[in-house]
């Protein structure tokens, strides 16, 4: 008796250091998830990164100032010339409200820091949390030491590094936060059955509606998973409890967000959920009329039911078909409608094709962004099926509807990431306590008595034989696995734990002490190329806050920090009522950092009004000034990458420019500006190409910096060298003439060509103009 | 085959009320909550097929209200039920006290999309 307490005691107190170290992981996990997102201000500054972050900064900013209410209520006048935009209607809050709160309450304690900081450090303490709520979610699926793994390959996952470094003040940054803890709630009330967390689960759902527009991954998710429990025929009062209340709950919290609203029940991404509920219902139903009839009477219940029930099942469908056929979208928003089919984007919406994210990803790219995890995960799912629970299912479904996802789009590549990290967390825990337990079960024997126990060795030879042959075997019928050397390697690992378990209850088996040594010497190695990998990549590939940019050549380091000088030139040099066009990928960083209006901008609401601006970067001078003119544009900012060798400039951009602005108006044609199909600016360049805007706004002086107009950036001489500008006049450009700002020339009182002010114009502009003669109508004019 | 299909029903029927008189008092006071607030969900879908939805955040947030009542009460049911063996541990108060926390947020959501 007494010595029974004091085993049971120590089992109390091992469990109690357990946790108490456990606990102590999880800090340090916490600590090494934020202290790894801080290279981009160690090497950079402490600055807000990129283009969408600067307007959820400005954001920020006016919540701060002005409050909740105002708001909720924000019209911005100085985005969308002439529209404006509703920015509390239209912007998904979550983060902005998230960052503004953890201001206000730093200023209540007497913190005083500023709007930017908070904004900056948001991403690295909200992937401390995610790393957290990865350790609750996979807790939950296959407990602790899986928990632990996973929370410490999420903390330093590139792909995730590279959406919440310090300064990625974005929208995913507290998003994937939202998802893994809606995902851990959804699968602890899964597994509880208790409504406590059930209502929480809805709650931390409305968090991720508030956060990002990806929240339709969830709300189709889970009424996936259910749907496949049901049809397993897994269905419980739990998966009820875990399922209804987050419907109903969450498609009202949903629509409290104004840019969700009435989609929340309007939209097909939403359907699912709803039928799902009903048939949940439905076979709720059946279950609980079962349990309380005899079998015999069942089935006459059941004969009579489904005669019934198939007539009335078609008629709901019918209607439902019907509702949804009557829109003409069939009721999908085109980013989801790109979802599911990988080519409407490029066919019909050319602005989601343009944006290099929405691409679908390249094979390297799943190396950088998941490393090693990438090998991993098949291991996962197979540790997943042994024994397959209703959390481990969901995580299974989690995985393989994200690998889809992240094949579609490049951005999508952060839904994956948990889910591979998750996976592989699990796949590294089970392989440690294989490896671990065979060395602890075998190392006593083998100071006890050295000379060998020659028939238990034997016997677990034979047993580690019959596994080995077993493990071929299976990872032989498996081809579908990708044929890495590594990843055979883990899979027979993995395939070896797997076969242990349905044995284990007979007799606990181990590996020989010398293999299980070295399979952990190796995953400890797997474990440190990972890590160096992912301190590479934040520290170099995902860092660049892309507003300051940096190279190194052969006379050392050089900043180009051209952004913040145009930006800052136009604060101070123009007046505040001033418009600014660009193309839209500088419209946030104009409003926010030049406090400019402009006419578009990254929020790519109206396609006619960006399609203007694109028609405008491609006509001839005279009726770009004139569209400019009539939008009562000041300014034209264009970034030009030619000088130093910039890649993402306008030049590069310049067809989609076309592209866009040709989808609305269709005298711009995509063929004029290119030769034989190629898209070139030397020489050969099409005539229509060479005296397009944005070739003259990019290139004009060009040819002053080294005699010959070298392009660094298309390695090639500029076509056409020596012209003067007729509409438009340059009032500054960068010290690496990265951007350059041009003025409109005001409305001449004399007859065009006589002007004093414009000497070069009389040279240059008839032969313009001629030219201008051939060009089909344009609406402009 | 009516005849033997009309026969079944009724079998069926009486079965079915044997059956579910044996339900403990409590329950069946779930039940009638439940049959209450789906019959009152009808009745509004019904009036705004007559009368149209114009008021749609009001029209929504009736039928949400009851709909999710009916789905509450339907989780408390499944959790004090005796003869579900997955909810041994739970005791009936902890069952209730998170089916009127679960109202509380409900009804606090429904209040401020009521408009």
């Amino acid at each position: 008796m007494a010595a029974s307490s004091e085993t049971k005691g120590e089992g109390t107190l091992r469990k109690a250091f357990g946790g108490v170290l456990g606990f102590f992981i999880l800090l340090l996990i916490g600590a090494l998830a934020f202290s790894i997102r801080l290279f981009s201000v160690i090497k950079y500054e402490s600055v807000i990164h990129e283009f969408d972050p600067y307007f959820n900064y400005r954001v920020t900013q006016f919540l701060t100032k002005n409050g909740i209410y105002d708001f909720w209520n924000w019209f911005d006048d100085r985005t969308w010339y002439p529209l404006g935009r509703v920015i509390g209607g239209t912007v998904y809050p979550g983060l902005t409200l998230t960052a503004g709160s953890i201001w206000w309450l730093l200023n209540n304690l007497n913190i005083p820091l500023s709007v930017e900081t908070v904004c900056v450090f948001t991403a690295p303490i909200f992937s401390a949390n995610a790393s957290w709520a990865t350790y609750l979610l996979t807790k939950e699926v296959k407990g602790t030491g899986a928990g632990l793994t996973a929370a410490a390959l999420l903390a330093m996952v590139p792909s995730y590094i590279s959406r919440s470094v310090a300064g990625s003040y974005d929208n995913e940054a507290v998003a994937i936060f939202a998802l893994i803890f809606t995902f851990y709630l959804y699968t602890k009330t899964l597994n509880t059955g208790s409504l406590f967390y059930a209502t929480l689960n809805a709650l931390s759902y409305f968090y991720m509606v508030c956060s990002w527009g990806g929240y339709t991954f969830i709300i189709n998710l889970i009424p996936m998973h259910v749907l496949l429990c049901i049809v397993t025929g897994r269905y419980s009062p739990r998966l009820y409890i875990a399922y209804a209340p987050l419907v109903v709950l969450g498609t009202l919290l949903a629509s409290l967000v104004p840019v969700v609203g009435f989609n929340a029940v309007m939209t097909s991404e939403h359907f699912a959920s709803f039928l799902v509920f009903i048939i949940i219902h439905v076979v709720a139903l059946v279950y609980y009329i079962k349990g309380i009839l005899s079998p015999k009477m069942f089935k006459v219940a059941v004969t009579l039911v489904v005669t019934i029930g198939i007539a009335v099942c078609c008629a709901v469908l019918a209607i439902l078909i019907a509702l949804v056929a009557s829109s003409p979208t069939k009721g999908w928003s085109g980013r989801s409608l790109s979802l599911l089919d990988p080519t409407y984007a490029s066919k019909y919406i050319p602005i989601i094709a343009s944006v290099s994210e929405h691409q679908p990803p390249t094979w390297p790219s799943y190396f950088m962004d998941i490393n090693v995890l990438a090998f991993l995960v098949p291991a996962g799912i197979v540790a997943c099926f042994l024994p397959l629970s209703d959390a481990s299912s969901f995580m299974v479904l989690y995985i393989t509807t994200s690998v889809y996802f992240s094949g579609v789009m490049v951005r999508l590549m952060l839904v994956l990431a948990p889910a591979a990290c998750i996976m592989s967390g699990i796949a590294l825990s089970e392989a440690f306590d294989v490896f671990t337990r065979s060395i602890k079960l075998q190392l006593p024997k083998l100071f006890e008595s050295p000379p060998g126990s020659g028939d238990i060795d034997s016997a677990q030879d034979e047993v580690v034989k019959v596994d080995n042959k077993a493990a071929t075997d299976k990872s032989e019928t498996a081809p579908k696995e990708r044929p890495s050397k590594k990843n055979r390697k883990k899979e027979k690992e993995i395939v070896e734990t797997t076969i242990k378990r349905p044995l284990k209850a007979k007799r606990l088996l181990v590996l020989p002490l010398e293999a299980s040594a070295v399979a952990i010497l190796l995953l400890i190695i797997l474990g440190a190329f990972y890590v160096v990998h992912c301190v590479w990549a934040a520290a170099e590939a995902y860092s660049a806050p892309s507003i300051v940019l940096t190279s190194h050549s052969h006379d050392g380091l050089h900043v180009f920090d051209d952004f913040r000088e145009a930006y800052a030139w136009l604060r101070h040099n123009t007046d505040v009522d001033d418009k600014v066009a660009s193309w839209w990928d500088y419209g946030y960083q104009t409003t926010a950092m030049a406090n400019r209006t402009v006419i578009v901008d990254n929020n790519t609401w109206n396609n006619t009004h960006i399609a203007t601006v694109g028609t405008a970067m491609s006509s001839t001078e005279k009726p770009a000034w004139e569209i400019f003119n009539s939008l009562d544009v000041k300014y034209v900012l264009v970034v030009f990458g030619g000088l130093v060798g910039y890649p993402s400039d306008d030049i590069n951009k310049f067809l989609w420019m076309v592209r866009i602005g040709g989808g609305v108006f269709p005298h711009i044609r995509e063929p004029d500006y290119l030769r034989d199909g190629q898209y070139r600016i030397d020489a050969q360049a099409t005539p229509t190409m060479l005296n397009c805007l944005m070739y003259k706004l990019s290139y004009y002086r060009f040819v002053e910096t080294d005699g010959k107009g070298f392009d660094r950036v298309r390695r090639t001489e500029i076509g056409k060298k020596h012209f003067k500008l007729t509409h438009f006049e340059e009032v500054f450009t960068t010290h690496h003439w990265m951007v350059r700002i041009y003025k409109l020339k005001p409305p001449k009182n004399r007859i065009r060509g006589k002007s004093k002010k414009s000497k070069s114009n009389s040279k240059t502009s008839p032969s313009n103009l001629k030219r201008h003669g051939n060009l089909k109508k344009n609406p402009w004019q | 085959m009516t005849k033997s299909n009309a026969s079944d029903a009724q079998a069926l029927i009486r079965s079915l009320r044997s059956a579910y008189a044996a339900t403990p008092t409590n329950l069946k006071i779930i039940d009638l909550y439940v049959v209450f607030a789906i019959a009152t969900a009808i009745i509004q879908v019904g009036y705004m097929g007559i009368v149209g939805s114009f008021p749609f955040n009001s029209f929504l947030s009736g039928v949400l209200s009851c709909v999710g009542t009916a789905v509450l009460a339907v989780c408390l049911r499944i959790q004090v039920n005796k003869e579900n063996k997955e909810f041994k541990d739970l005791p009936p108060e902890r069952a209730f006290a998170d089916f009127v926390l679960c109202n509380l947020v409900l009804h606090l959501v429904i209040m401020n999309f009521l408009g």
